[in-house]
């Protein structure tokens, strides 16, 4: 039982983490139509943010207040907020494909600014020692505690998010993505409010990053790897419903159990081939990306299938 | 020659066409007049394939052609010229009327020579882009573009639409030249007392049906018509 | 002022790999209507055939290039029939999306087949000119004088005939093309040859150039698409000024920054124009 345990403890705690992306992106490309190909660098951000406020200084590398768990997660998601908004301002008024590479610049420099300025992030040999609240790492307990706390933020981004969605705000997001055109012509400040929904998504990004950190103890800018986090969930959301944030949890649940199960697959390769089980689970993404826009491009839970739900709902509350 | 019978269609699942009958004799122009959203357009985008027929036939020298490919519909010898768009701005004239001869496999020259024969102007301008020529001059591009294949029948949807009053007659005269030549023409048009007075018979469609259908001259002096269209 | 020179001419390279890229992948945008980004990725493909045939088969490098571009645009057309032909009546954001999956699984296998090592071809080492106080690799020359090649070669293409006349017209008005009969799926196969040929050329002139990684053409996808964009995205002519603008402004740019952040003064370019200009700098001239 320890062992399944010692297992399922770090599988859930990634889900959640995860969940939280997808929740995130679901705000910028799932209600608001935000093609956003740079999540890294606004969870990274956030791990980084993260790790600075809450580390205790040590004599390799001498930046860390020490400040508590929970003003690390506001600070992470506060930076990624801040880029969030830099960034927006730019480029919110910018075609999706544009959009797109823009997002990927970001990212490239982000990435960059955190290998290159090493008198703030210690460049490639990165922050160590991040800890966690309660029960600290190591000691008994710690995974299950800190499962915890993730799930009850998963829990409650989801709560807000939905409630968010449902809201007259919410409503005007998805006007503005479904018709710009009408939308401007009600008058709504367009830019405004997708400018929100960024901002939003981001700070949710930042503090999935990090949780990240938290959790694995560790960061650097290869640890990030771009190409995991950032495709993965995306594969993610499209699987589980891209405007959808229960489909976001979903997507997130299932994709990261197969993604899992390639991990542990990869483990049992042969020494030679085991150096190249990155490789191998980048050609997997790459091919769920493209199973998953072939063949359930509206993912398990659609957009329809929410919509129903909530006349449903309207109409039993005697709305 | 052509012959459309009781088609239903449009766009979507929603049916703009509720029954539209017409017929087009070898060497005849056909006008298709009617208010807003009468669906006159949508007649003759249903005949070159560009709108899925849902009911009804259509049919070209007794074969049928409903809901054929754009592209099938081009090899049997029937040719559109869309209202908008309907050039291709970055390519010279010449070169336009290349891309009409594409399907074509011989030596079209003769029929270059005739296209710059009835619009002159086009070969004096022949190596300019045609996103760079005026109103009325892209219009002869278009319609040139869609003669190089040598049709048998030609669509022009709206060919005046939004020309300066003094090109509308001469565009009218090369339009007339053109059937005089043996294309038959089929034509949906706004100007509708002009087009009324070269054509042989015409159909006024309102909301996707047949209100009255006549030959030209009868058109033009029927009370109804004149009140409806030809400013009374 | 010597210096300025050398980066001139390093720029000048840069910019000629750029632009080979940047015009494929405008022809690209402009007829198949999506922004391709794999086209970073089938250029390392193009690098790393050439590298079989160099090492492996001891070609010399010159029958390399056709041979490791004709594979290349094999996988490209591949990957049109297989993921984006059935896709083509999507939203353009799709295709984008699934050409960062066909982008990522060409960047998993190059790196499965090859390794994650670097790789060279092994020309040996050159003898540099000298002019004064600048140093001109011959392989540079190489690299010039085949882009300008390459791509008068496609000028010539689709001035002249009839399916380069055609892949003009569908960039312009695709809905028109059909009206008029042409077979669009093949042009878009020959779309794919001619844009493709010069990716994968451009991929083996970078490998010439510096060296193999798995990610070489990676990092290049952003400043070529700051190229593209900058020349105006779907004119492959913008794209050839695009590249050599892109290509001296982040050698030139070692003069006051940091040579890592190189790709931040594409990024930053290209955003420049996105907000004053996303037309591109030569917006109101044709093709």
């Amino acid at each position: 039982m320890e062992g399944l345990a010692g297992y399922l403890i770090p599988f859930v705690t990634f889900a959640g983490i995860y969940a939280v992306l997808s929740l995130g992106l679901n705000m910028q490309w799932g209600l608001t139509g935000l093609f956003n190909i740079g999540i890294v660098a606004f969870a990274g951000a956030g791990a980084y943010t993260s790790a600075l406020l809450t580390r205790n200084p040590s004599d390799i590398f001498l930046l860390g207040l020490g400040l508590p768990f929970p003003v690390g997660l506001l600070g992470a998601m506060l930076v990624a907020a801040i880029l969030a908004l830099f960034v927006g301002w730019i480029t919110i008024r910018l075609r999706a494909d544009y959009l797109a590479i823009a997002t990927i610049g970001i990212g490239e420099i982000v990435r960059l600014v955190l290998k290159n300025e090493g008198w703030l992030t210690n460049g490639v040999r990165g922050l160590d020692r991040i800890d966690r609240p309660i029960i600290p790492r190591g000691d008994y307990g710690s995974n299950l505690v800190y499962m915890i706390v993730v799930l009850l933020l998963v829990l409650a981004v989801y709560l807000l998010f939905e409630r968010a969605r449902r809201s007259p705000w919410g409503r005007v997001l998805r006007a503005v993505r479904d018709n710009e055109l009408t939308a401007m012509a009600a008058g709504k400040n367009v830019v405004s409010y997708r400018l929100q929904a960024f901002v939003l998504g981001a700070a949710v990004m930042g503090l999935a990053g990090a949780l990240w950190g938290h959790f694995v103890g560790f960061i650097s800018p290869e640890a990030f790897m771009p190409m995991q986090i950032t495709f993965l969930t995306w594969v993610m959301l499209i699987a589980g419903g891209s405007g959808n944030n229960k489909g976001a949890i979903l997507g997130a649940v299932v994709i990261w159990t197969i993604w899992s199960s390639s991990q542990i697959l990869t483990g049992y390769l042969p020494n030679e081939l085991a150096t190249q089980a990155g490789a191998i689970r980048m050609l997997l993404v790459g091919v769920m990306l493209i199973l998953v826009l072939l063949y359930r491009s509206e993912g398990l839970l659609s957009e329809g299938h929410q919509r129903e739900q909530d006349i449903r709902r309207q109409r039993e509350s005697g709305g | 020659m052509l012959e459309v019978r009781d088609i239903y269609g449009g766009y979507g699942g929603v049916d703009i066409l509720n029954g539209v009958s017409l017929t087009v004799k070898p060497g005849e122009m056909v006008v298709i007049i009617g208010p807003n959203g009468a669906g006159k357009s949508t007649v003759m985008k249903a005949v070159f394939g560009l709108v899925k027929v849902r009911e009804g036939t259509i049919s070209f020298e007794e074969k049928e052609i409903t809901n054929l490919l754009p592209n099938e519909v081009t090899q049997r010898s029937i040719c559109y010229v869309p209202q908008t768009e309907n050039i291709f701005p970055t390519l010279t004239i010449a070169e336009n009327l290349d891309m009409g001869a594409f399907i074509r496999n011989d030596d079209y020259s003769h029929q270059v020579e005739m296209v710059y024969e009835l619009f002159p102007i086009l070969r004096e301008k022949r190596r300019l882009p045609a996103g760079s020529l005026s109103g009325g001059q892209r219009q002869m591009v278009a319609m040139g573009r869609a003669l190089m294949l040598e049709p048998r029948l030609l669509l022009l949807d709206e060919p005046t639409a939004g020309l300066a009053p003094a090109i509308v007659e001469d565009m009218f005269a090369m339009i007339k030249k053109i059937n005089d030549l043996g294309v038959s023409i089929l034509m949906v048009e706004q100007n509708a007392k002009h087009a009324l007075g070269m054509a042989d018979r015409g159909y006024v469609l309102t909301t996707g049906q047949n209100r009255i259908d006549d030959t030209g001259p009868n058109l033009l002096n029927n009370r109804e018509v004149a009140e409806m269209f030809l400013g009374g | 002022m010597a210096e300025i020179l050398q980066l001139l001419i390093f720029g000048v390279v840069l910019g000629s790999i750029l632009a080979l890229g940047a015009v494929g992948l405008s022809l690209v945008y402009g007829i198949l209507r999506f922004a391709h980004f794999a086209h970073g990725d089938l250029m390392t493909l193009g690098a790393y055939f050439a590298l079989t045939l160099i090492v492996s088969l001891q070609l010399p490098f010159f029958l390399a290039l056709p041979v490791s571009a004709a594979a290349t645009i094999l996988v490209a057309l591949l990957a049109d029939k297989l993921v984006y032909r059935p896709l083509r009546r999507t939203q353009p954001v799709i295709l984008l999306i699934a050409s960062v999956g066909i982008a990522l699984i060409l960047r998993s296998a190059i790196q499965l087949i090859w390794g994650s090592r670097v790789h060279t071809y092994g020309q040996g080492i050159q003898m540099p000119y000298r002019i004064a106080d600048i140093t001109i690799k011959p392989d540079h020359i190489l690299i010039v004088v085949g882009s300008i090649a390459l791509i008068t070669a496609m000028h010539f293409f689709l001035k002249n005939t009839k399916i380069g006349k055609a892949m003009r017209a569908m960039s312009d008005n695709r809905d028109l093309a059909q009206v008029t009969g042409i077979d669009t799926d093949r042009i878009i196969l020959w779309t794919w040859g001619i844009g493709i040929l010069l990716a994968s050329c451009g991929g083996m002139f970078l490998a010439l150039d510096t060296q193999l990684h798995p990610v070489i053409g990676w990092r290049l996808l952003l400043p070529i698409f700051a190229a593209a964009i900058l020349g105006g995205i779907g004119r492959p002519y913008g794209a050839i000024a695009g590249g050599l603008v892109i290509g001296l402004a982040q050698e030139l740019s070692t003069l006051a920054i940091s040579p890592a952040y190189k790709p931040a003064v594409a990024f930053a370019l290209m955003v420049v124009v996105l907000i004053v200009r996303p037309k591109g700098i030569f917006a109101g001239r044709s093709i």
